[in-house]
């Protein structure tokens, strides 16, 4: 039978177990997973089953760490999201947020945009650090993502958006991420990018504020091509701020609701698109 | 006539545009995204779009943060 153990087929008898397959290829893994989940070594392995072998505290070769990192996705999910390309228009708390998660899924390509530089203010929700204060955002989020998964491609644009470049900025990302902090902004961004590419998708984000109940933080198609993510009326204003654990709810529905797209899943509800 | 608003059937005025409709609704336009028919109108081309008998438009409303 065939078993793909790091990215490898390999072939093995009828009933091999874990432990064997671990001897022939690593026997000096510590971490042994099938199909995305931790197994202990007596496990009998079926035809198609796919192994990671881990050593714990080893640094992967670069051949090897696409399979190592994802060994705990969705088997399937890697080899679907590695070739697609999305846009992200702002990298402030929903943004940043949403590009690791992105980066942590292993999506090929994000394309980042962004004018501003870290600030102590943004370090409340924002994921940035006290070294990277002064920065430009969108160079400081590609070191972090670097530092997570140096697989993923990442194009910064330290750039304010505007009608005249959305078109040119994201014309090679498939999906939009709104993760603006603005209404009026957020607006201007839907409307331009749709009249250019009216059959991509969007994914937005309205009413992340204050410390309401998580649960009312939703993911709604709102248009033929438009999600929103957040509870939609709870607005940052003076006596409802922003902070990390409900914005990073909001962004997490945003990015949850990119992966859905990519997998023909639909965003707001189960089953395909 | 009648138009389908926000999922909902709404008698509104015949031969208004869209433009109209959110002035009346007092709605601004800065912060709505307006879907008419399926497809997303640019707020520039909200004036010069009437309603038609029928027609779906989808108002919403956004708010900032993030």
């Amino acid at each position: 039978m065939q078993i793909k153990v790091n990215e490898q087929y390999h072939s093995f008898g009828e009933k091999a177990s874990l432990g064997s397959v671990r001897d022939r290829i690593k026997a000096d893994a510590d971490l042994l997973i099938v199909n995305g989940f931790p197994a202990s070594a007596e496990n009998v392995l079926s035809n198609g089953d796919q192994v990671v072998l881990i050593k714990r505290g080893e640094t992967p070769g670069i051949e090897e760490f696409d399979a190592l990192m994802t060994a705990r996705h969705t088997p399937g999910v890697h080899a679907t999201v590695k070739g697609a390309t999305i846009g992200i228009a702002g990298v402030g708390g929903l943004g940043s947020a949403i590009a690791i998660a992105l980066a942590r899924t292993g999506i090929g390509h994000l394309i980042i945009a962004d004018f501003d530089l870290v600030e102590p203010s943004n370090l409340n929700r924002q994921q940035f650090f006290i070294d990277q204060i002064g920065l430009p955002k969108v160079y400081a989020l590609r070191d972090t993502l670097a530092r997570i998964n140096p697989h993923v491609r990442v194009t910064s644009c330290h750039l304010r958006l505007t009608p005249e470049n959305i078109a040119e900025v994201f014309g090679h990302a498939q999906i939009l991420v709104e993760a603006f902090d603005i209404a009026e902004q957020k607006v201007m961004l839907i409307e331009n990018f749709a009249a250019r590419f009216p059959d991509r998708p969007m994914v937005t984000g309205s009413g992340m504020a204050g410390y309401g109940p998580a649960n009312t933080v939703m993911t709604q198609q709102v248009a033929r091509n438009l999600y929103l993510c957040g509870d939609a009326t709870t607005a940052a204003a003076p006596g409802t701020g922003l902070m990390a654990p409900r914005v990073g709810v909001a962004a997490h529905h945003q990015a949850n609701a990119v992966l859905r797209l990519l997998l023909g899943e639909s965003p707001d509800k189960e089953g395909k698109l | 006539m009648e138009i389908i608003f926000n999922g909902k059937a709404r008698e509104i005025q015949d031969g208004i545009c869209i433009q109209e409709l959110l002035n009346q609704m007092q709605l601004d336009c800065m912060q709505v995204v307006v879907e008419h028919n399926n497809n997303i109108i640019p707020r520039q081309r909200l004036a010069e779009t009437p309603l038609k008998n029928s027609d779906t438009l989808e108002v919403i409303h956004f708010v900032g943060g993030g």
